[in-house]
Parts: structure tokens; C-alpha cells; sequence
């Protein structure tokens, strides 16, 4: 008994999907289901907070300040998720009580993602997260774009679980063990399959982190999945496999960095660059935010590919100012709405400023903050990670960092330049849904005002990479 | 009364008055206008607040007074500030032309007028937060954060091409200056602070010293600007609005040449010295080339704007002797030019808000409707050529001064730059204010307001004063540029 209770937060997540599950095939009540879930939610961040440290089952899962840390940044996500399905789900068909429901179930998978220390607790974490996320895909049935975004992640992600599943299996034979602290222990840094077995598992992550080369389903999938599960997607399964790419290679391989170094020095740089250049010509606001998450997980990788405890500081870092900035940015563009339908074009931004001053002048903040201008937080997250670049010596990876750093500018800033200096063409509705004003407010001021008094986070992020350094 | 944190007051005053004006509803002309007026009592309250900072600094001391230190980001970092005599006066500077930008965007703001005034505010506390900074973390932030609402300022109240200048403004600066940060990083990793009055101390090797003065030259170079990348701020000036031109002249450029002052010749002064030369030749090239270039300009404020441009080529001139006259020469030269070509783009505002084009051929023979205004442009005028008994004089004098002593032939270069001066701005003011009245629309004009003279008083007041009797403000300068030569010459030596 004493056993499963090491994995409480876990279990209660998984029990409470299971009952609302079971309660929605009799209550017809979506919102109190979603309400439900966001209780489960909440508790389970109260769990998590007060879990004794730990390696456990044979040390196959580890509960350490990393874990949890990630782990409250998802339950965030969900939640966020959540409030923004209960004000949008009859507008965008998805009126269905197995959102919250598979909300849950991939939060649970994503826990699991975070703590696994073993490649097989890892396997089965990211597939019960993405098993969730296809349906959620492509939830509005009625949709020919979400469809189509359900089966395309589908397809790509299934063949990015083969390239996983195939890696996983050349580390197994190579190395002899399936855990991530044995398997550092065990290997032969000479053996070329161990080489071959990383570069497929990476290949597989990069597919999850939706780091370039493996990047193309982003945009399409972001376009056509209702605009909740988008933020979903932007918000924890990123974060997630984030989390899950550090445990893999600093547990398993931290001694053999030298080989997937440049691995991942090349995907940072390819994200950083694609990102800027494709973002430009993006009329759709939804495909411009998957570009832009691609740039920002460039930006993030640069503090993995460092191998360093700033590094790895810098990445927490900017993993939380990217959280907060995406939960406003996609609470705004859930709430453009004209004669009650919603619109994702770019160009109706035109002239926003003129009937919502206030809100207009939040999100043009967003974007510059995005864009890592001072004084904002995205500028404290790049300007971390550069200190840990500069520090490991990739002086090249800085310098690319900061260009495409000013190109993506221009994007951004494109955005402010439509809402601010274009003629308006028609009214619209603006943020007027009080239950994303809830989301919307904190998040933007956290953001704009991080600046007076950012030493908490920076402590925070310290604090999580002990168990690394 | 030190206890007082008097610049943190300063940065944080705006902040509050823009918190102020959230409160006020802006719906009809009644509310407009006393959104004006609070935010001109703010900025003026501001500006009080600094005069009694630069009566109560101590003259004779050279070191940073009125110093604030709190912890804020972590170790190395912190939120410090503090003033000498150089960065003094360019915070009075700043708090004086905001009100006087505020009073000169009374009428000429048509819509959107609370979000114009936030803007003005919060770009007033980066500016100041630029010259207290103590800390080049903090420095960056302030520095760059301007740029959010100039591009807005631009953006929205400019003219027509308002998008592509606003835009080549923000990409110009952001590009040059985000090599400005890696090597503020760089600073923090080798030195382990980022701290400027310990930085100052520090010995950076030579190498390090060449890469980082490049980095900051970057910089620097774009924001001052210097020639060739200075091709943004013609585009900025023509289509910013009247008060968005006053700012951007008077004090956005300032900022490039106090980080010279400070932190380049500071920090990296074998580096300094190494590219003196290379300095000198771009300075000389830009006043020949851009004196030149104003000749043919057929819109007022473009000539303005590249005048702008040889005169701050006097600037970078006068920092790179590493000399005690050459030093303040620049500084006044500054303040002078702060002053001056802020007047100037007002008297542009004056003829543009009642006729409404630039074009320098539009006009002609205004003296004869408008004498007092052709009185106030010819002292700026006047100013802006250098002529002895303006401030103008004393910042080009000291700077040839400094420069004579190292190289006659830079000294006989820079001086047909005076000469240039003098071609382009009395031609300019010959073509406007002189010759007959013979366009039908010119005789309907009015001569100045009365809120207009009251913009124009202090800044005629000043420029004389400054001119005939520039001690009190060499008296601040002195003791600070003296520590700044004698500690490059303590690290070169």
C-alpha cells in the first residue's frame, strides 16, 4: 500500500477521470464536469507541492524539484485549457464532456512524461499523452480543417512513436538496461548503436517539442484544432517533452555529450532561423503563434544544448515566461470574435486599438515581449539563455540567436503595426468573456511587470535543476 | 537629505501619472484637455523634482551621488543608480523638454490623445532611467525599452510613410543594439557584475577590450547616429509628429553619446584608443558629407535631421580626444544640440500645423506676417551654425579645441563643417522667412501663440545663456570629466 502512495498526485488524477468519466455518461451538465476537473486539477497542484522527494520503483520514476516544478507548469496549462473550453465550447462545436475528461488523461501521461527515469515509464507517458491529444486534435468533428489536423498529427506522431520505440530499442540492446541512471553506468561510449539509438529517440522528442526538422505538423495542427486545444498543445505538451528530452540526456548520456550536442545545437539553430523567416509571411494568427513556438523552443533548446546548471536554469526559465505569455496570447485571440463567430485572419486586427484601447495595448506589450524587447519578461528569458551560452563558449549559437532574435521582431511587430496603424474595418466584440478576462489580466501583468522583481523565478528555476547539479 | 531616493522618484513619477490618466475617461474635448494638463503637471512636477536634484549635487565631487542600491535579479545585478556631472544634465534636459513636448502636442494631436500622452510619459521614465542607471543590465532595459513607445509615437501619430520609418527605426536600433547585450553578458560572466562603478575599475585584457568596444559601438553607432547607418533618422524625423521629432533630437541621441562617455572610453580605453582613428574619419566624413547632403534637401525637416547628423558628428569627435576640453565640449555640444534642434523642429511644428507641408519652396517672405517667428527661428538658427554668443559656439569651440591639439588635419576638416552649417542653415532660412510674399495662402498666417511663446522663452533663454556665459554649466561638467580622462589615462599608462 505504502508503495502506490508515493505516486498520490498521479493516481488521483487518473481516479478523477476515470469517476467524471463515468458521471458524464448521467449528468449532462458539461460545465460542472469541467468544473470538476479543474478541482482535481487544483488539488492535484496542492499533491504535488507537498510530495517528499524520491526515487521510486526501482528508481524507474523520480519525484524530484524538476518533476514538480513541471508538473505544476501543466497543471497550469490544463487549467488554463479548461477555462477556455467552458467560454468557447458551444461556439466551436466542441460542446462534449470527454474534453475535460481527455484533458485529464493527458495531463496524467504528461506526468508521467516528466518523471519517468526509465525509457519504458517514458514510452508509456508519452503515449497516453498523445493517444489524448489526436482525439482533442480533431474534436470538432463537423470541421474538415480539424479533421484533417487530427489525422495528419495522427499519422506524423505515430511515426515519430516508431522512431522512438525503434531508438529505445538500439539503446536496450547497446546498453543492456532500460533505466536512464543505468544506462549510464552500463554503456560503451564506443558502441555506434548507442549513437544510432539516441539519434532516433532525439527524433522522436524533436517531433514532440516540434523542433525543426520535425516541425511541419505544427502549423497545420495549430490552425485546425479548435483554438482551446491549440493553447493546449502551445502550453503543456511542449513543457512536457521539454522536460522529458533534459531527464533523457542528462541522466542517460550526460557523460556522452559531446555526441548529442550537436544534434541538438542543430535544431536549435534550425527552429531559431526557420521561425523567423516562415513566420513572416503568416496571414492565419494561429499558424503565426506554431511558428513562433518553434522559434521560442530554438531559443529553449539553446539552454539544453549548453550542458550546464545555467543552462539548464536559463531553459526552466524560459519555459515559465513562455507559459505565462501563451496563456494571454491565446486567451486574446480566443476572444476576437466579430458578429459572434471567430476569426483568426490577421489582417481583422486592423484598427483594434480604436475600440478596445486597453486590451489592444496589452497584447502589442505581448508582442513585444515575445519579441524579447526590454522591459518585459521575454526579454529576461532570452537574456538567460544567452548568459548560459555565452557561458558554455557557443558564442556561434548566441550571435544566430540574437539575428533571428531581430528578424522575429519584425513579425511581432507586424502585428502591432496592424492593430495600431491600419484603418479598422469592422467592429468587433474584443475581449468580453469575463471567464478569459480571469486568465487574460493576471497573465499580461505578470508578464509587463516581471521586470521589478524577477529574482523569485530566477530562484525558483535554481532551486528545480538540484537534482541534475 | 540623501535619504531621500529622489532619482527613483524621478523615473517613477510618470509611472504614476500614467496610472492617473488609466482613471480619466476620454470622450469628449472636456476630458482631453484635462488629460493634458495633468500630464503636463506631471512632467513639469517632474521637472521641478530635477532642478532641485541639480541644486542640491555637490560640484566638487566627481564621484556618483545621490546612489541607490537594491537587490534585483540576482548577484552582479542590481538596481543601481546614481549621477555625476554628465548625466545630471542630460536628466534636466530630458524632464525640461517633455513638458515642453506635452504644451507643443496641445493642438496638433487631433485623436487618441490619452494613449499619445501615456506614451510620452513612459518614454520619459526610460529616458531618465538611461542617465541614472548605475548597472548595464538596468542601463539595456531602460535603453531599449524606449523604443516600444517611439515606435508607437511614430507609428500612429506620424505622416504618411509613418510604417516604414517606424519600423526601419525599431529594426536600425534593435539590430544594432542587441550586440550592445551579448557583450553586457559577456561583461557579467568575466567580471562576475555588471555593476557600473565597479566596472570602471576593472581591466579588461586587450582583446576583450577590442570585441566588447566593437559590440558597444554597434550600438551606439546606430543610435547616435553615425555614418553610413544613420539613414533612419531623416525617415523618423520627417514622419514622426512635431513633439516626437523634439524627442527623438533632443535627447534619443543624447543617449548613444553619454554610453560613449561612459561606458566606451570607460571601460575599454586601449580599445578606445586603438580606434580613435577609425572614429575621427566616420565623425569627419559624416559632418562634410551629411553638411552636404542637407544642402539639397527640399523638406525642412530632413535638412534639420541630417544637420542632426553633423552635429553629433562634432560629438563623437570631441569624446574620442580623451581630453578634459574635448569631453565637455561634447556634453555641451549635446545640451546645446538638445536644446537647438529641438527649438528647430518646433519652429517646423509652428509653420506645419498651420499649413500642413514641409517642403521648404511652399514658403517664403513669412517675416513680413509672422516677425516674432521669424525672430525665434533666426536665434536657432543662429544656434545651430555655431555663431560666438549662442550655445552652439561653445560646444564646437571646445571640440575643435581638443581636436586641434591632436591632428591639424582633422581640425581644418571639421571646420568646413561650420562653414557648411552656415551655408545650409541661412539658405534655409533665407528661402523661408525672406524674399517676397507672393503665395496667397502665407498671408493668412499668424504669428505665435501665446502657448507658443511660452514653449520658445525658455529655450531662447537658455541658448543665450549658455552661449555668453557657459560656466555654471562647465562647473558641473568639470570635475566629472576630469576623473573620466585621468582614470583612461591611469588604465593606458
Amino acid at each position: 500500500m505504502e508503495n502506490i502512495l508515493h505516486i498520490i498526485p498521479e493516481i488521483f488524477i487518473f481516479c478523477s477521470a476515470l469517476i467524471l468519466l463515468i458521471l458524464g455518461l448521467f449528468i449532462k451538465n458539461i460545465k460542472l464536469i469541467n468544473n470538476l476537473a479543474i478541482l482535481s486539477l487544483l488539488i492535484a497542484v496542492a499533491l504535488v507541492i507537498n510530495q517528499p522527494y524520491q526515487s521510486i520503483y526501482l528508481n524507474s520514476y523520480v519525484i524530484d524539484e524538476f518533476s514538480s516544478l513541471f508538473k505544476i507548469m501543466i497543471f497550469i496549462g490544463s487549467i488554463v485549457t479548461l477555462v477556455m473550453f467552458v467560454s468557447s465550447r458551444e461556439d466551436l462545436h466542441i460542446n462534449l464532456y470527454e474534453f475535460p475528461i481527455l484533458i485529464l488523461f493527458s495531463t496524467l501521461g504528461m506526468m508521467v512524461m516528466v518523471s519517468a527515469n526509465d525509457l519504458l515509464a517514458m514510452f508509456i507517458g508519452l503515449e497516453l499523452q498523445s493517444l489524448s491529444l489526436y482525439v482533442l486534435a480533431a474534436l470538432n468533428r463537423n470541421s474538415l480543417l480539424s479533421s484533417e489536423a487530427g489525422i495528419k498529427y495522427f499519422i506524423l506522431g505515430a511515426l515519430s512513436s516508431g522512431l522512438l520505440l525503434f531508438g529505445i530499442s538500439y539503446i536496450y540492446g547497446f546498453s543492456g538496461n532500460t533505466n536512464f541512471n543505468l544506462i549510464a553506468v552500463n554503456y560503451n561510449s564506443e558502441s555506434l548503436g548507442l549513437l544510432i539509438g539516441i539519434v532516433f529517440v532525439l527524433a522522436g522528442l524533436a517531433f514532440k517539442v516540434s523542433a525543426v526538422p520535425f516541425h511541419m505538423w505544427t502549423p497545420d495542427v495549430y490552425q485546425g484544432a479548435p483554438t482551446p486545444i491549440t493553447a493546449f498543445f502551445a502550453l503543456a505538451p511542449k513543457i512536457a517533452a521539454m522536460g522529458l528530452l533534459v531527464r533523457f540526456l542528462f541522466n542517460s548520456f550526460g557523460e556522452l555529450y559531446l555526441d548529442w550536442q550537436q544534434i541538438i545545437f542543430f535544431i536549435s539553430i534550425a527552429s531559431m532561423m526557420l521561425a523567423a523567416f516562415a513566420a513572416i509571411a503568416q496571414t492565419n494568427i494561429k499558424r503565426l503563434m506554431a511558428y513562433s513556438s518553434i522559434g521560442h523552443i530554438g531559443y529553449a533548446l539553446i539552454g539544453v544544448a549548453c550542458v550546464s546548471s545555467e543552462g539548464l536554469r536559463s531553459l526552466l526559465i524560459y519555459l515559465v515566461i513562455y507559459l505565462v505569455m501563451n496563456i494571454s496570447v491565446f486567451t486574446v485571440i480566443l476572444s476576437l470574435k466579430r458578429n459572434d463567430a471567430y476569426f483568426e485572419n490577421i489582417s481583422d486586427l486592423s484598427g483594434m486599438y480604436k475600440n478596445h484601447p486597453f486590451t489592444t495595448i496589452l497584447v502589442a506589450l505581448m508582442m513585444f515581449s515575445l519579441a524579447g524587447i526590454p522591459p518585459l519578461a521575454g526579454f529576461f528569458g532570452k537574456f538567460y539563455i544567452f548568459v548560459a551560452a555565452l557561458e558554455s563558449n557557443m558564442v556561434f549559437l548566441a550571435v544566430i540567436g540574437i539575428i533571428a532574435s531581430v528578424i522575429s521582431a519584425f513579425y511581432y511587430l507586424r502585428i502591432v503595426k496592424i492593430m495600431y496603424f491600419d484603418e479598422p474595418k469592422e467592429e468587433f466584440d474584443g475581449v468580453n468573456i469575463r471567464s478569459l478576462q480571469v486568465l487574460f489580466y493576471p497573465s499580461s501583468f505578470l508578464v509587463i511587470l516581471f521586470f521589478i522583481y524577477p529574482a523569485p523565478i530566477i530562484q525558483l528555476s535554481e532551486y528545480a535543476i538540484k537534482s541534475f547539479y | 537629505m540623501n535619504e531621500l531616493p529622489i532619482l527613483s522618484i524621478l523615473i517613477l513619477l510618470p509611472i504614476v501619472g500614467i496610472f492617473f490618466m488609466t482613471l480619466i475617461r476620454n470622450n469628449n474635448d472636456q476630458s482631453s484637455n484635462n488629460l493634458k494638463h495633468t500630464a503636463l503637471w506631471i512632467s513639469f512636477l517632474n521637472f521641478l523634482i530635477s532642478l532641485y536634484l541639480l541644486f542640491s549635487f555637490n560640484q566638487q565631487d566627481a564621484d556618483f551621488q545621490f546612489e541607490e542600491r537594491y537587490f534585483w535579479i540576482e548577484y552582479g545585478i542590481s538596481y543601481h543608480l546614481g549621477v555625476d556631472g554628465i548625466s545630471i544634465l542630460f536628466i534636466v534636459l530630458t524632464t525640461m523638454l517633455v513638458p515642453i513636448c506635452i504644451l507643443a502636442s496641445y493642438d496638433s494631436i487631433k485623436f487618441s490623445v490619452k494613449e499619445y500622452l501615456i506614451a510620452f510619459l513612459a518614454l520619459e521614465t526610460f529616458m531618465i532611467g538611461v542617465f541614472c542607471s548605475l548597472d548595464l543590465v538596468l542601463f539595456y532595459l531602460f535603453f531599449e525599452g524606449g523604443l516600444i513607445p517611439m515606435f508607437l509615437i511614430i507609428g500612429i501619430w506620424g505622416g504618411e510613410r509613418r510604417v516604414y520609418s517606424t519600423f526601419k527605426f525599431f529594426l536600425y536600433t534593435l539590430a544594432g543594439s542587441v550586440f550592445m547585450l551579448l557583450a553586457i553578458i559577456y561583461i557579467f560572466i568575466t567580471a562576475g557584475t555588471t555593476d557600473v562603478s565597479y566596472l570602471l575599475d576593472y581591466n579588461f585584457t586587450r582583446n576583450e577590450q577590442i570585441v566588447l568596444w566593437l559590440a558597444f559601438f554597434a550600438s551606439f553607432m546606430v543610435k547616435i547616429p553615425m555614418w553610413p547607418f544613420h539613414t533612419w533618422l531623416p525617415d523618423a524625423h520627417v514622419e514622426a509628429p512635431t513633439a516626437g521629432s523634439v524627442i527623438l533630437a533632443g535627447v534619443l541621441l543624447k543617449m548613444a553619446g553619454y554610453g560613449f562617455i561612459r561606458f566606451s572610453i570607460g571601460f575599454f580605453p586601449e580599445a578606445s584608443e586603438l580606434f580613435a582613428p577609425l572614429i575621427f574619419a566616420l565623425s569627419i566624413v559624416a559632418i562634410i558629407v551629411t553638411s552636404l547632403i542637407a544642402l539639397v534637401q527640399e523638406d525642412m525637416k530632413k535638412l534639420i535631421a541630417y544637420s542632426s547628423v553633423a552635429h553629433m558628428g562634432f560629438v563623437t569627435l570631441g569624446i574620442f580626444t580623451f581630453s578634459v576640453q574635448g569631453i565637455e565640449g561634447s556634453v555641451i555640444q549635446m545640451i546645446s544640440h538638445g536644446i537647438v534642434s529641438a527649438a528647430l523642429f518646433l519652429c517646423v511644428g509652428v509653420v506645419y500645423d498651420r499649413l500642413h507641408t514641409r517642403e521648404i519652396s511652399r514658403y517664403g517672405g513669412l517675416v513680413s506676417k509672422m516677425p516674432m517667428y521669424a525672430f525665434t527661428f533666426m536665434i536657432f538658427i543662429l544656434a545651430s551654425l555655431g555663431l560666438p554668443g549662442t550655445s552652439g559656439f561653445v560646444g564646437e569651440f571646445l571640440v575643435l579645441l581638443s581636436i586641434f591639439s591632436i591632428n591639424t588635419y582633422f581640425a581644418v576638416f571639421a571646420t568646413t563643417g561650420v562653414v557648411l552649417a552656415a551655408t545650409y542653415s541661412l539658405w534655409l532660412y533665407r528661402r523661408m522667412i525672406f524674399g517676397a510674399l507672393i503665395k496667397d495662402d502665407l498671408s493668412e498666417m499668424l504669428d505665435l501663440t501665446r502657448r507658443e511663446i511660452i514653449i520658445f522663452v525658455p529655450l531662447i533663454t537658455l541658448t543665450i545663456f549658455i552661449g555668453i556665459y557657459p560656466k555654471p554649466v562647465i562647473d558641473i561638467i568639470e570635475p566629472s570629466a576630469k576623473k573620466i580622462v585621468s582614470q583612461v589615462n591611469g588604465k593606458l599608462n
